[in-house]
């Protein structure tokens, strides 16, 4: 299968001496949707800054569809589209001439830029303000513009970092669709994001970085896997005084009086629907509570914080 | 990339360049246009009536072609300072640095950019000047070279200033510390002859002085230095500037981590 994104002990440090990526390995197949997952300064950005050469890297080696950022740059970035966390794009223009013009600087003619723009910026729910400057443009139409300027070039590879971020639900459901509609149509997606109910959503493949390593890099099924309990959340005909006692299950009455369950891997839900059959209680819906991923990227991320404070000592 | 899309990418910076400052018009072309008609009215109408003749033409005459040419440096220098300063600032220079262009292609696009803007300011100086005295050129090839190479060489200036820019303090230091003093006592004014020679020697290393006489040469056939040794320095500075912004866009001084 043919590499999307293939990254080599990738290094970053800073004049101050703080490193911020500590020899990194990462590996992207073509058509995946792949999440990049860590705390805040973990060295996410960092490492997709270096990838859209927004930042000098001070080792490793960077390949997009096989082009070297250090060798072919330009291969990799007729390739590549950058989505980032930070509104960059000029206030005052237009949101066609922003789209049109960056569609210039990979030199598609402005005839064939203008079909594109219009295609993507029509996709995105842009094109009745194709005419507006971008300072007038919500928060919501700001992230679009952003997705629209990147696509415009049909790249392969797709970087998105946080593009939910500040997002209304409803909004963020309808960039979800379009985005796993892009993925279906080959296009490669790379994100970063803070909501794991987003990553667990929409992504086949995860890798967690903390403190400028890459913990862990798996898929999510395999890591969804290893979450030994699940809690489930039922909601109840009755209002419950207090937390039935079932037996082989951990009961606790949530704030909101819905009763939540904690299963064990392999324990199964049929016993419990008899045991809750036993005492009466009927069950109108039922789900499961948060987002697991949430619950193992906290858990991993803790652990390693674990693990570096023992390594330094200061446990 | 093919020659073809470089081309493309280098007429999108200019286009996008000419739309920034046409767009603000009131802040670009205006001002000098102000300014130079002001200049035109005191120094060349009320005050140049009573100094009478300079290097063999009324002052008028003599001051028209320093004043075309400080309007070019000024606003090619300026437009291409304040726009790509803009965009570091805005963060909206990401949007070429994650492109495919190549730096020189950046580079190219800033100064053309830079130079459609010091040009069309010249001329429209030169066409209000027209409404105060009569202009006639001595040598066209001698007027449009240098005027050219001049606007390049400034435009080089302003990008490099803007790349070297921290804060908007930094993009007004050079202009007026440094490119004013120099642009008035280039000899826009007064022919370095009325000066003492220890003066003449001194105004000698002032790069601009070479650009506007050499111009001036161009339009009346007069001037204080050797116009090919005018032309000689813009190139060598223009050569120097663009290696040094190369050079910087290569490191990504101030524009990449």
């Amino acid at each position: 299968m043919t590499c999307a994104l293939e990254i080599k002990g990738l290094h970053k440090s800073y004049g101050d001496g703080f490193k911020a990526l500590k020899g990194i390995d990462l590996h992207v197949n073509e058509g995946d949707f792949f999440a990049l997952l860590g705390p805040n300064g973990a060295g996410k950005s960092t490492t997709l800054g270096i990838v859209s050469s927004l930042v000098n890297k001070s080792g490793g080696t960077v390949k997009v569809f096989g082009h070297d950022i250090d060798t072919d740059l330009a291969g990799a970035k007729l390739n590549l589209g950058v989505v980032p966390q930070e509104f960059n794009f000029n206030q005052f223009e237009k949101v066609f001439d922003i789209v049109t013009t960056q569609a210039g600087y990979y030199g598609i003619p402005l005839k064939q830029s203008r079909v594109s723009a219009e295609k993507y910026l029509k996709k995105l729910g842009l094109w009745d303000k194709r005419n507006t400057p971008a300072r007038m443009l919500s928060g919501g139409m700001k992230r679009r513009l952003m997705i629209a300027r990147a696509l415009v070039h049909e790249p392969r590879l797709l970087i998105l970092d946080e593009p939910t971020a500040g997002v209304d639900i409803e909004l963020r459901r309808s960039m979800w669709q379009f985005l796993e509609e892009m993925n279906r149509q080959g296009t490669t997606i790379i994100l970063t994001t803070h909501y794991l109910e987003e990553a667990e959503a929409l992504c086949r493949n995860i890798a967690i970085i903390d403190h400028g390593e890459i913990i862990r890099h798996t898929s999510k099924r395999e890591l969804l896997q290893q979450l030994s309990v699940e809690t489930f959340v039922l909601d109840t005909e009755q209002e419950l005084p207090a937390a039935p006692e079932l037996e082989g299950y951990r009961c606790t009455l949530n704030g909101e009086g819905a009763l939540e369950v904690d299963v064990t891997k392999g324990q199964g839900l049929n016993p419990l629907f008899v045991e809750l059959e036993k005492q009466g209680i009927k069950v109108l819906s039922m789900r499961t509570k948060a987002n697991r991923l949430e619950e193992l990227f906290v858990r991993m991320v803790e652990d390693n914080a674990r693990e570096n404070a023992k390594g330094e000592g200061r446990v | 990339m093919t020659l073809h899309a470089l081309w493309v990418a280098f007429v999108t910076i200019v286009v996008r360049e000419v739309r920034r400052f046409t767009r603000i018009w009131a802040q670009t072309l205006l001002p000098p246009a102000v300014t130079m008609t002001l200049y035109f009215i005191i120094f060349g109408n009320l005050i140049g009536s009573r100094i009478g003749e300079m290097g063999g033409y009324d002052y008028m005459q003599f001051i028209v072609p320093g004043l075309i040419m400080m309007a070019v440096i000024t606003n090619s220098y300026g437009n291409v300072v304040s726009s790509f300063f803009s965009m570091k600032f805005q963060r909206s220079i990401e949007e070429l640095l994650v492109s495919p262009v190549p730096n020189w292609t950046i580079l190219a696009g800033y100064v053309a950019g830079g130079m459609a803007r010091g040009l069309s300011i010249g001329l429209i100086v030169t066409l209000l000047s027209l409404a105060f005295t009569r202009l006639s050129i001595h040598n066209l090839p001698m007027v449009v070279i240098t005027v050219f190479l001049t606007s390049a060489l400034f435009s080089l200036g302003g990008f490099i200033n803007a790349m070297l820019a921290t804060k908007f303090d930094d993009i007004s230091i050079v202009p007026t510390f440094i490119l004013t003093p120099l642009t008035y006592l280039g000899g826009v004014f007064y022919s370095i002859q009325m000066l003492p020679e220890f003066w003449q020697g001194v105004s000698m290393v002032n790069p601009i002085l070479y650009m506007v006489n050499g111009f001036r040469y161009g339009i009346l056939g007069v001037s204080d230095v050797n116009p090919f040794v005018s032309l000689g320095m813009i190139l060598v500075f223009i050569v120097l500037l663009a290696a040094i912004a190369l050079r910087m866009l290569a490191r990504g001084k101030g524009i990449r981590h």
